[in-house]
């Protein structure tokens, strides 16, 4: 949703051959750590995306697992035939197929909540700053009806009225998160909306939503990244800790989160693999978001642009 | 100003009401408390009974008027679970979160900080960005697995820190506090940093960001090339600048830190409000559920104020009047 | 980089207060964990386990029960049915309260009266007075309890009913009792400090008329996350702790500094299935394999339902999820019990079977159904649905699983919402427990089947049932309640499917005598004798 903003805008062509979206990949290529992470990251939404071609089992088929093949050790051939390579959870769940469908789940859940609720947050913040009086009042003060509501209650409520799965828990963090953005958005809209360039655009009579998105939401974008890549992250950690309460996704389709929560009643007795791969497979997952947004932060920055 | 502050109070009300009605209604619609109460060879006549005697009896809209009719009177209903006044019972609790979240906050802004303002003043320098690759853990892994791995570590195999619990309390003014005593805060170490981890991570992606902006803004130029020394620059100049985010955040975090205290009080076996809730929603202990949101969601409310007014000292361009309409 | 900060910081703060985390804790002071909260120290305002547990600390029964739940004197010496509707207890003579009054008949006559007028209780013990017409002081040591009906269970329900003082406890309340002013009864240990959610504290009864308790001081901590409790023992913190993760037995059974006291309790998890939906009505989770409603419900076949229990390897589950912790079982109650069925043993694991009595019901190509449990209620519940889900599958039963919390799972499977369910039941050692809670068919005015949430119904069973209720002889009254159980194994009315064993572990110097009743109480840690 960042990088469209910029070129979008239609600004009269000049002579340059630079264009925007060029001057854009070409910032962003400067950095060699933020390119790896990029690579690294493309790796695992291709994993995610085509788990069932490449794992030996799928993991979600009660009919493919089988308890005696439960809680076997890393490299162990189990009595499907194939070697568990990471090895078995207490069903008989093969890990490493485990981990590649939970990722999939993840970053459904991590990136779809975090994604929808960046566009209502940041959209009632802008307004709320924007428009001020009324408005801004009524959206402040859902937000913080909001953000003092704990996340787990508001969860297991809405977990209870709608039921588990994966959609809900994708809603009820939402609902959970949209608040941040909100707050966040709301917070530099304001310092923004006093600048001159605000002014002069109101000057020149340009309509409100053009001022909102074409001038004020570029300028509220980095603290936004900021938000945002920590909340995908925030969401994913949130689904495992939800899991880990008996909430979250369905116990047979176990995200990443709910394998390390499933595997947490392991940690002491030794059957280190069932938490200790999702939990590995779970932070390059995070680590790879977070060093490209961190670098997308920095080179969507108008502050930070030479 | 006294208009602005009576404005908001009147907010926090209402806010407070809402909150009210959607715990009663989403209590109601989880399930029924008595179920999960009673023993189980209790009979049918024991259990409407029990049904009575919690006034669950009632259509629940004439259940949430005999609340508001008591709360209006200042009692906000006696726990389902322990029969003591749910305010009493919270209030009881509350020390033991209270300065587990004000450790945990100033642990994140002790560490944060400090971190943040190197990350920032050297992006591109080694421990810069170790800083940020280390930030990130602090928000990836999930807190009950890091809870249990600092007990493995400096409780079971080290024995440094006491494992669970809290240690030796002092009563002052009719509550007990733990962080007077040695053995009280040896017990607070590890849940106040494991309760402190995401803060910290957040501090300091804030201050760096902050730094790196305002590094480049035009007046800390001109202070530079007025010749103020660096460190005057930074503390006087950039320090402003990077405040009002992280004092927001910090602000904001702090609510949550209490209600997120759930997880730490868990694994930790610390017996704050945060324990208390999550005991009482597994048992649908509605009127220390609602007691407990409803105090929440007022302490939010005043720590947003402070915030805000707090935006005003430190950025005379934010003015109060722009919220107060 | 995290993981050194901590470091840092821990190493700093273990500078800064070396000696502090491994205070060195006085002689004859014992630590002892619990993972379920006590919810009060009034003893007759929750009927509930841990409140259960302290309460035996601090008070006596008139019948108090051993480590294998078998009736054995308590404050009563003896007890003997007089009459058809008379029971006498004698009472234990030269017993005083913690606060030095004696204990004579009218504490019992009080705390009786007292039950039903606990106010606010969200789980009364009325039930035990309400057999009771009126009750007669004979002498000072013996009382003697009229009842409306023959009624046998009398001693078992004083097994559940702790004495107070009348003196300091006439008109207290509750809070009372919470803030100590008026704990005071006749059990080896007395409370000196309770923060709920949190500890208690317990002192030595000098005068406790039983064995001497062998701590001066104890504390009784609860600490609910399982990992936690036990890496507070490990690390030394704690001395006892109960519920021991099975995960971790395995590995506990070899650690030289932890020894397990482990008992076979008298909990069996076993399987509801909806029995309430007619055989012309559709089940609300079982469809036809393209996810149709059947428009009938197979669950009230007989067939249909050993098929789903003798698909289950029972073994299997006790071995690889149970980690042992358990024992296959075909009833309620486990052998050597009142009332045991000799001859009913764990449905024998065969799938061909189980496939030959589906296609005999007429699903030779099986059906869809969802199985439903709690995951935070029974030991490793979530984990035994998803393997039969695995067990079902195979023999063609395509199965969905889920699990809740208990407090969403509870109201619904009380709703009879669901098509087949995981729950369990702590029997009383005495088959009509189960068979007036769980297998009785519903009635709400004779307070039959509270707990049948499958809804199955068998009027020979209820006749069988109503004839030991009132069956004063112990030996006609076990044969009664035998024969009624049998019949329910046969219609297969729930499927059994394991007893949990009860684990205790303690630290290297300490035993603990394991409980039945999965009761963990002060007086049942010892120091274990020097070798």
């Amino acid at each position: 949703m960042s990088a469209a903003a910029e070129p979008v805008t239609p600004e009269p062509v000049a002579p340059r051959v630079e264009t925007p979206l060029r001057r854009f990949i070409s910032q962003f290529m400067e950095s060699r750590i933020a390119v790896g992470a990029l690579v690294v990251f493309t790796i695992i939404v291709l994993l995610a995306v085509f788990a069932p071609w490449i794992t030996p089992q799928n993991p979600y088929d009660l009919f493919q697992l089988d308890i005696m093949d439960g809680r076997m050790e890393p490299g162990t051939v189990g009595g499907a035939g194939f070697t568990y390579w990471l090895g078995t959870d207490d069903q008989g769940r093969d890990m490493l197929s485990g981990i590649i469908y939970g990722l999939r789940i993840s970053l459904i859940v991590g990136a779809g909540s975090a994604f929808i609720a960046g566009i209502i947050g940041a959209s009632l913040g802008m307004l709320a700053a924007y428009a001020g009086g009324k408005t801004d009042t009524v959206i402040m003060r859902l937000v913080d009806l909001q953000l003092s509501f704990p996340t787990i209650l508001a969860a297991l409520m809405i977990l209870a009225f709608l039921g588990k799965g994966i959609s809900n828990v994708v809603i009820a963090l939402v609902i959970v998160e949209w608040a941040y953005y909100a707050r966040t958005v709301r917070g530099s809209a304001l310092v923004e909306r006093r600048r001159e360039y605000v002014e002069a655009a109101q000057c020149l009579a340009l309509p409100t939503w053009r001022i909102i998105f074409v001038h004020l939401l570029p300028n509220c974008l980095p603290p936004l990244i900021v938000i945002g890549t920590i909340q995908v992250a925030r969401a994913i950690a949130l689904e495992a800790t939800l899991s880990f309460l008996g909430l979250g996704v369905p116990i047979t389709e176990p995200s990443l989160g709910l394998l390390i929560a499933n595997g947490y009643e392991y940690m002491l007795s030794g059957k280190y693999w069932i938490s200790f791969y999702p939990g590995i497979a779970l932070l390059i997952t995070i680590v790879s978001i977070n060093l490209v947004g961190d670098h997308l932060r920095d080179v969507l920055n108008p502050r930070l642009q030479k | 100003m006294t208009l602005y502050l009576i404005r908001r109070l009147f907010q926090a009300l209402l806010v407070m009401l809402a909150m009210s009605l959607i715990v009663f209604i989403g209590v109601y619609g989880i399930g029924d408390p008595v179920e999960i109460l009673i023993s189980p060879d209790a009979d049918q006549a024991e259990r409407a009974r029990a049904v009575a005697a919690l006034g669950l009896d009632l259509p629940l809209w004439q259940q949430y008027g005999v609340f508001l009719v008591r709360a209006l009177q200042g009692d906000l209903g006696r726990s389902f679970v322990y029969n003591v006044p749910a305010l009493q019972l919270i209030l009881q609790r509350m020390p033991a979160t209270l300065e587990l979240a004000v450790g945990a906050t100033v642990l994140a802004i002790v560490v944060g900080l400090p971190l943040g303002l190197y990350a920032g003043l050297k992006p591109d320098s080694i421990g810069g960005r170790s800083i940020m690759a280390g930030s990130i853990l602090g928000f990836s892994l999930p807190s009950f697995w890091v809870g249990l791995m600092l007990i493995m570590v400096f409780a079971v195999q080290l024995g440094w820190l006491p494992s669970t619990g809290r240690g030796t309390t002092v009563e002052i003014l009719g509550s007990r506090w733990s962080f007077l005593t040695r053995d009280g805060l040896a017990h607070m170490i590890m849940p106040a940093m494991n309760l402190a981890l995401f803060k910290i991570s957040l501090v300091i992606r804030l201050t760096r960001a902050g730094v790196r902006e305002a590094m480049l803004m035009d007046y800390v130029k001109f202070a530079r090339a007025k010749g103020l020394t660096n460190s005057r620059v930074i503390f006087v100049h950039v320090f402003k600048n990077i405040l009002i985010p992280v004092v927001t955040v910090t602000g904001l975090e702090f609510g949550s830190t209490i209600a997120f205290s759930v997880v730490t009080e868990s694994i930790f076996a610390w017996p704050g409000m945060g324990k208390l809730i999550i005991d009482s929603i597994n048992v649908l202990d509605r009127p220390v559920i609602v007691a407990y949101l409803m105090m929440i969601v007022f302490m939010f409310i005043i720590i947003n104020l402070v915030v805000d007014l707090t935006y005003t000292i430190l950025d005379p361009r934010v003015r109060l009047e722009s919220k107060a309409i | 980089m995290k993981n050194m900060k901590t470091a840092a910081l821990a190493a700093v703060s273990v500078v800064c207060m070396s000696g502090v985390a491994q205070a060195q804790r006085e002689a004859g002071h014992m630590i002892m964990a619990v993972g379920a909260p006590v919810t009060s120290i009034d003893p007759h305002y929750h009927q509930l386990s841990p409140n259960n547990a302290v309460s035996d600390a601090i008070f006596d029964k008139l019948v108090n029960t051993d480590a294998q739940a078998r009736q054995i004197p308590g404050l009563a010496v003896s007890w003997t049915a007089v009459a058809p509707t008379v029971w006498e207890f004698k009472l234990r003579p030269n017993v005083t309260f913690q606060n030095g009054n004696a204990f004579t008949a009218e504490d019992v006559v009080f705390t009786i009266e007292r039950l039903p007028n606990v106010p606010n209780s969200p789980s009364s013990y009325a039930a035990y007075a309400r057999p009771i017409l009126r009750m007669e002081i004979v002498d000072p040591l013996t009382i003697r309890f009229h009842t409306r009906e023959p009624y046998p269970l009398l001693p078992l329900d004083m097994t559940n009913v702790r004495i107070l003082d009348k003196e300091t406890s006439e008109g207290a309340s509750t809070d009372d009792f919470n803030s100590l002013k008026v704990a005071f009864g006749t059990g080896p240990y007395r409370p000196t400090a309770y923060r709920n959610g949190d500890r208690i504290e317990f002192a030595r009864n000098p005068t406790y008329w039983g064995p001497a308790p062998a701590f001066d001081r104890v504390t009784y901590r609860m600490i609910t996350n399982d990992a936690s409790r036990l890496a507070s023992l490990l690390s030394g913190d704690v001395d006892s702790i109960d519920q021991v993760p099975t995960t971790d037995v395995a590995r506990l059974r070899a650690d030289p500094r932890v020894t397990l006291a482990e008992i076979v309790g008298l909990r069996l998890v076993f399987l509801g299935l909806d029995q309430l939906r007619t055989a012309n009505e559709s089940s609300p989770f079982i469809t036809d394999n393209d996810g149709k409603p059947l428009g009938r419900n197979p669950l009230q076949d007989v067939r249909v339902r050993r098929a789903l229990s003798i698909a289950i390897d029972r073994k299997a589950i006790v071995d690889r999820i149970m980690e042992g912790a358990a024992t296959p079982a075909g009833q309620f109650l486990p052998p050597g019990t009142y009332s045991h069925v000799p001859d009913v043993t764990a449905p024998a694991y065969d799938p061909d079977g189980a496939k030959r009595l589906l296609a005999e019901a007429g699903y030779p190509n099986g059906f869809r159904i969802q199985l439903n449990g709690p995951n935070d209620r029974y030991i490793n519940d979530s984990r035994i649905i998803q393997a039969i889900g695995q067990m079902w599958t195979r023999i063609g039963i395509r199965t969905a699983v889920e699990a809740q919390t208990w407090a969403t799972f509870v109201g619904r499977a009380g709703r009879a919402e669901y098509s087949a369910f995981l729950i369990g039941w702590g029997s009383n050692p005495d088959g009509s427990h189960p068979l007036r809670n769980i297998m009785a068919t519903v009635d709400r005015e004779r307070g039959r089947g509270a707990s049948n949430r499958g809804h199955y119904s068998n009027p020979q069973v209820d006749s069988l049932l109503d004839q030991a209720l009132g069956e004063l002889d112990e030996g006609k009254r076990e044969q009664i309640e035998i024969n009624a159980q049998r019949i329910v194994a046969q219609d297969v009315g729930i499927i059994p499917l394991h007893i949990q064993t009860n684990i205790w572990a303690t630290r290297q110097g300490y035993i603990h005598e394991p409980r039945a009743d999965e009761l963990t109480r002060p007086q049942d840690v010892r120091p274990a004798p020097a070798r």
